[in-house]
């Protein structure tokens, strides 16, 4: 089993309801969050084009979040989900510094947070919250180890990219382009 | 024109616009590592070369001042952690893979080192002292007797330290400015140097400030070689590492870089040295606090300077 | 000028709090969850059906109610087609709407205290009988024709009823002459009806969309959103034709950036291509539409030569645009838009629009314009309404023939005694509708205020609107409320269920309750003879041989259609609603009414050396100024920017993110300095900002001094002669680099 999210950028509005979602669903507080949109504009007027994409921790396959916590806090679960866990966390940052992408937070209450691809919902069979909130259905979350997911599809039909491949850290989020 | 920004407005404390997650708690740990490091490690070898009584200060006074500055050290480490009820996790675990712990780990080994090293040399330099305790006089002998046993783990374990206070940053691939196998020799060194200063500003004896200072001179050299080293290798890099060699050349830290690090903390302090060694007369304490000051700036800087660094995509 | 309305900052009362912001929000969110950091799952989260209030698509979904009595979450709901389970930013932050420290906790009424003015913390009785007693007395001087109503949302109808059965039907809403009055009324001269709301746009099946300044994807009506993401999936074609690359153009096969204000231009040239090239869907033209030989001689000249040289749009992506909707006809469709109050000549634009699409075919075919089916449900019995012996049409004074709905301005207009005289207003309801944000020409507006002899306003937050008034009426937030079944029409009829998830924090209570109380109050009982709103809705569903338990329980309902298909059946008769049951190429309603029966191009003012254009649309995560406050919306937007093309900042040296002061072509400054946004995203002769910033209402504290006010730089309006739309982008602005406050002083 390897859950993953393959995300459209040609559909993504960068509306961000993904961010308000995961932060009603997940308690993350306000000022702080999970995931984010960021817009890329290149060309000169008039020959213009954006890319908006919806980023969030990459659970990546080689995480070197979880081979520096010196507590064994930053773990990776059944599926390759990595996660925090609160009560064994010390907050010394390792783990924040070890992220190419940004995507740990110190939360107010002392322990580092991230995105947890919503793992108490895909328990339940349920997409990630801010897969199922989203207006244009341009995230796709699944097992890569599926053959019959919609993930699985989506990557075999449309080119890909995944972000900052070149840190290492094989990351398990794909843009489609 | 290119054009980025996060429209969902990202701004979360510590980590936009750049990441600040660590102050001045790490890079004082990193020193206080550093220098104890380079305390430990004279005094183990010129132990172990049976030059205790040549070189008193290197082998016995200056040892004294490691457990003050490793349990300061640990506290700094302490300081910096944003979920405190929890540090005794750090010693619930062991996981080689995270510089973070096994540093903890080896100052848990060390700081009882030097704290016995340290506690052997109580009564000759209190003459009055007594540890209260009978079995703790007893063990103080037996302590005594078996220095050359703990020397030759106290200067290894130096050596360790030494260079875990460089790669508990090098080990962060996503810092570009961190990420070079360089940092831990390098910051040995620099360690090194500032023990190395420490040591002349405690001795008395003429005799042994050369020595050292001699050897200083040198750790200085190897410093300077490694720094530039390490910039060129960066200029060799990819862009991410290109845009992290020119904080220092033409960035935000080029003068503080430049004027504090490699001016007054390695560059002055050299020449002053040279200038003893020939016969001039110069008071010991100014390129000693130098390179002490140097080497504390320096850990600021490239702490500071490497969260400022990121992949970009 | 001293008046007897200052304006008063509520804050002055110390209520709305101090909260400290950042915190108090997560706080609410409630006790820590497990200590594996992931929500507690065996916390029982209730559900309670609502349909979202933070926009008027009016997304159906259910409220989550925690354990400790708290709003955790809204999620759409599955089985509504008009959000699919998918509620956009706006309303799944709507929790923010209820948590918000600054919202209004209790009644406040006026009073003067050592010579000046202020609030006071009022009870509802008092309040209420204040508010009846004045209407009252306003009556009996001036006829209850006097009383006015400005509403925007569901608490427009009880306020309505209200006023029904007190006499007047002076009601209006900035929903038609802010916005999509000049798109309806040109819809209607040409097909007899128009697109209605949600728009019955047939989005996801169509092959080819044309966007004419529809923002979809920033314009965050939820269900256009979706089909356009379907849409883009099944390779439709878009085309966007704006002076700003959109979101939507981003994702668009041709972006056309059109000099603004020629849009009109643009679409003859189109007319004149589909014409002259054959390209138009004669079948369904001749079976359906009439007027054709005037509308080919009318649109000869109309070249895309001609339209080049107005647009800047070259003639050759004007004939392949073209070609392409022609392609995909009938399943194309050129969207019909919703705020349309542009230039003035907006319904001649709409009327473009809409003979465009008969062109192509689209109204009643799949990819076009669907037929949208609703349910009625019925009023609950009450007494007959008392004929008002004039309304607003007599505002007109016989100005915009065509305008089919009530007209804010000339309601404001008949509340200065010089202008109002024989139909003078003197007493103003404002439900739902932050006037001084919405509609432009404020001196006007304060004229109109500081002349009333009563100014209520019902509302959820102290906006600017509040601080005019003699009594403030907090009502309370569409989570902790029942309201009208929504029975909105669509592809199919719905019923959606709001019922409140929560009681009612602090003081505030329902629109209907309050209606229902001044009713009583004014001996008008009858009309609201019922205990809650519950019993309404219990019996307006059992009518339809509906239940609200079974309501309850599903949050919406489905129903079959019953009157006819989607389409029109290929061949068939289909009778328009227009007089004549045909497609109107050439309006004679119009040039009965003196104006051009087909559309023609005018020219528009341009921007002097030194200004730019100001245009303004929507940004996904606001709502207007009603969501500028919301912890979780400002959380994601902050403030406006006003975007400036690189070059422009070039030449004024401006860098990003730097702060100026906007200065328009009367010399109105912004009251705040507003952030640069440097993008190629925008032509050289125009700036772009998003509507409903630049708050300058302190007890608002989050909104307080964000970004700019684009209503306060519209102080020129072109209002529209068919239908009193008031067209607000021919505005001008230019960069004050320091702060003119400063300047002023010195
Ligand atoms: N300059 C400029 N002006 C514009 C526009 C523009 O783009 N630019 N857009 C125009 C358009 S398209 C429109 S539709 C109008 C919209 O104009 P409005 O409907 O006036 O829009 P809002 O600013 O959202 O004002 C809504 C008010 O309702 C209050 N409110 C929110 N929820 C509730 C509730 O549940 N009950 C009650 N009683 N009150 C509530 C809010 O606090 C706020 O004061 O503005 C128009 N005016
Ligand atoms: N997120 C969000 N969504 C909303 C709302 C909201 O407040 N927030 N409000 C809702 C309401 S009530 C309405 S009425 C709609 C309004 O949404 P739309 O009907 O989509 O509004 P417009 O005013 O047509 O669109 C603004 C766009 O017009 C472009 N534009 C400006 N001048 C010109 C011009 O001269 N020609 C052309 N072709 N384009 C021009 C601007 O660059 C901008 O992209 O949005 C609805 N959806
Ligand atoms: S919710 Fe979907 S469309 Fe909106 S920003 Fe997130 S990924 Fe993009
Ligand atoms: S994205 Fe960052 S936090 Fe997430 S697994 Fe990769 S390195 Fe760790
Ligand atoms: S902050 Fe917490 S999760 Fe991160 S490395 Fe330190 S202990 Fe591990
Ligand atoms: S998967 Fe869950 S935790 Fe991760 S960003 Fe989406 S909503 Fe947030
Ligand atoms: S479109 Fe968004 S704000 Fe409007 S009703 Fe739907 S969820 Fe609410
Ligand atoms: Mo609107």
């Amino acid at each position: 089993m390897r859950y993953a999210m393959a995300i459209d950028t040609r559909k993504c509005v960068g509306c961000s309801d993904c961010v308000v979602a995961c932060q009603t669903e997940n308690n993350v507080p306000i000022g702080f969050c999970r995931d984010w949109v960021s817009e890329t504009v290149d060309g000169t007027y008039p020959n213009v084009s954006i890319e908006l994409r919806s980023e969030r921790c990459n659970h990546c396959d080689n995480s070197p979040c979880v081979r520096c916590c010196p507590t064994g806090a930053s773990h990776i679960e059944d599926g390759g989900i990595v996660l925090v866990t609160q009560h064994r966390c010390i907050g010394c940052g390792a783990c924040i510094q070890a992220c190419p992408y940004e995507a740990r937070y110190s939360h107010p209450d002392g322990y580092v947070d991230k995105c947890t691809f919503c793992i108490h919902r895909v328990r339940k069979g349920e997409n990630p919250a801010c897969v199922s909130v989203c207006p244009t259905k341009c995230m796709y979350f699944g097992d890569l180890d599926d053959p019959n997911s919609d993930i699985v599809n989506v990557l075999k039909n449309r080119k890909f990219k995944s972000l900052a491949p070149e840190a290492g850290t094989q990351p398990q989020i794909f843009y489609l382009v | 024109m290119k054009e980025e920004l996060f429209v969902s407005g990202r701004n979360i404390p510590n980590i936009d616009p750049y990441l600040n997650i660590w102050h001045w708690q790490i890079p004082m740990y990193l020193f206080l590592g550093g220098l104890s490091a380079g305390i430990l490690f004279f005094a183990g070898v010129y132990y172990i070369l049976g030059k205790e009584k040549q070189m008193p200060a290197t082998v016995k006074w200056a040892p004294m001042l490691v457990p003050i500055a490793l349990v300061l050290g640990l506290f700094m480490l302490f300081l910096d952690l944003k979920h405190k009820l929890y540090f005794w996790q750090l010693y619930t675990n062991i996981r080689l893979e995270s510089p973070m712990g096994w540093g903890a780990w080896v100052l848990m080994i060390i700081t009882p080192i030097s704290i016995l090293w340290s506690a052997s040399y109580m009564k000759e330099m209190f003459p009055n002292w007594d540890w209260k305790f009978e079995f703790l006089n007893t063990f103080e002998k037996w302590v005594i007797r078996n220095r050359i046993y703990i020397a030759w783990p106290m200067a290894i374990y130096a050596v360790i330290l030494g260079i875990y206070t460089g790669i508990l940053l090098s080990a962060f691939n996503a810092r570009p400015l961190w990420n070079t196998s360089l940092l831990g020799p390098l910051f040995l060194v620099s360690g090194m140097s500032t023990g190395a200063a420490t040591i002349i500003l405690m001795s008395k004896s003429h005799e042994e400030r050369r020595i050292i200072g001699k050897l200083d001179l040198l750790l200085i050299v190897v410093e300077l070689f490694f720094i530039t080293h390490m910039i060129m290798g960066f200029l060799a890099g990819s862009e991410v590492q290109i845009n992290a060699a020119h904080l220092f050349l033409g960035g935000q830290f080029t003068v503080s870089f430049f004027v504090f690090v490699i001016v007054l903390g390695l560059v002055f302090p050299a020449l002053l040295e040279v200038l003893e060694m020939i016969g001039y007369k110069v008071p010991i304490v100014i390129p000693a606090v130098l390179i002490l000051m140097g080497g504390l700036i320096f850990r600021f800087i490239m702490v500071e300077a490497g969260q400022l660094t990121r992949y970009l995509y | 000028m001293k008046t007897r309305r200052d304006f008063i900052k509520i804050s002055a009362l110390g209520i709305g709090g101090t909260v400290a912001l950042g915190g108090a929000s997560w706080v609410l969110g409630g006790p820590m969850a497990n200590l594996l950091g992931l929500p507690d799952e065996t916390a029982e989260l209730k559900r309670f059906p609502t349909y979202c209030e933070v926009c008027f698509w009016k997304c159906a979904g259910w409220a989550y109610v925690k354990p400790d009595g708290g709003i955790q979450k809204i999620i759409g709901n599955a089985d509504d087609p008009q959000c699919n389970g998918r509620l956009c930013p706006r309303g799944t932050g709507g929790v923010g709407m209820y948590s918000d420290p600054d919202r209004l906790k209790k009644p406040l009424i006026r009073v003067i205290k050592d010579g000046t003015q202020s609030y006071r913390e009022a009870s509802w009785d008092e309040a209420l009988d204040y508010v009846s007693k004045k209407m009252q007395e306003i009556a009996t001087k001036h006829g209850p024709e006097s009383i006015a109503l400005f509403n925007h949302g569901s608490s427009g109808h009880y306020f309505t009823h209200l006023l029904n059965a007190f006499g007047t039907n002076n009601i209006a809403a900035p929903s038609f002459a802010q916005c999509r009055g000049p798109r309806d009324t040109g819809f209607e001269a040409t097909f007899g009806e128009s697109v209605g709301s949600p728009e019955a746009t047939d989005i996801r099946d169509t092959r080819c969309l044309v966007l004419i300044g529809s923002h979809i994807g920033e314009n965050m009506h939820n269900g256009q959103v979706q089909e356009m993401s379907d849409a883009i999936d099944k390779g439709a074609v878009i085309i966007t034709v704006d002076p700003r690359l959109s979101t939507a153009a981003s994702k668009s096969k041709y972006w056309l950036p059109i000099k603004p204000s020629t849009d009109i231009a643009l679409l003859l040239s189109w007319i004149h291509v589909l014409l002259y090239d054959e390209l138009y869907n004669k079948e369904y033209v001749e079976k359906y539409a009439e007027g054709l030989n005037e509308l080919k001689e009318h649109v000869k000249d109309y070249t895309p030569e001609w339209a080049y040289g107005i647009t800047t749009i070259k003639p050759e992506l004007i004939r392949l645009t073209a070609r392409e909707m022609a392609n995909a006809a009938p399943s194309a469709m050129i969207h019909p838009g919703r705020h349309t109050t542009w230039y003035g000549d907006d319904v001649q634009r709409s009327r473009a629009i809409a003979i465009l699409n008969a062109l192509l075919g689209s109204w009643g075919n799949r990819g076009g314009i669907f037929f949208k089916e609703g349910i009625k449900l019925p009023d609950f019995p009450h007494p007959e309404f008392p004929k008002p012996a004039w309304s607003w049409q007599d505002t007109l004074n016989g100005r915009y023939p065509l305008a089919k709905e009530a007209v804010t301005n000339t309601i404001i207009e008949a509340s200065i005694p010089e202008t109002g005289k024989e139909h003078l207003i003197k007493g103003w309801i404002i439900s739902g509708t932050n006037l001084v944000v919405s509609v432009p020409l404020k001196e006007q507006l304060m004229k109109a205020i500081h002349s009333l002899d009563l100014l209520v306003v019902v509302d959820t937050m102290p906006m600017e609107i509040t601080g005019y008034a003699d009594v403030v009426l907090p009502e309370c937030t569409y989570l902790e409320r029942y309201d009208d079944i929504r029975a909105s029409a669509h592809r199919e009829p719905t019923l959606a269920l709001r019922m409140p998830a929560v009681a009612p924090m602090h003081e505030t209570k329902p629109a209907w309750w309050i209606a229902k109380q001044i009713g009583e109050r004014l001996g008008l009982a009858a009309y609201f003879n019922y205990k809650d709103y519950e019993e309404v809705l219990e019996w307006q569903l059992n009518q339809i041989g509906q239940s609200l338990d079974e309501l309850k329980k599903v949050g919406i309902k489905r129903l079959p259609r019953t009157k006819g298909p989607l389409y029109i059946e290929p061949g068939s008769d289909y009778t328009f609603k227009t007089a004549s049951g045909k497609i109107q190429l050439y309006s004679k309603e119009f040039a009965d009414a003196g104006f051009d029966a087909m559309p023609t191009y005018q020219p528009h003012a341009e921007p002097q050396e030194g200004f730019y254009r100001l245009i303004y649309g929507r940004a996904p995560m606001h709502t207007f100024s009603r969501t500028a406050n919301n912890p979780n919306l400002v959380a994601l937007m902050p403030e406006n920017a006003i975007w400036v093309n690189p070059e422009v900042a070039n030449i004024w040296g401006i860098k990003k993110n730097q702060y100026v002061w906007l200065k328009n072509q009367d010399g109105v400054v912004s009251n705040f300095p507003v952030k640069v946004r440097l993008t190629e995203r925008i032509r050289w002769d125009s700036v772009y900002i998003v509507h409903g910033f630049g708050h300058h209402h302190k007890p608002l504290h989050l909104a307080y001094g964000r970004g700019a006010n684009d209503t306060e730089l519209v102080t020129n309006v072109v209002i529209d002669p068919i239908m009193g739309g008031t067209g607000m982008r021919g505005n001008f602005v230019t960069f004050l680099k320091d702060d003119p406050k400063k300047e002023v002083e010195s």
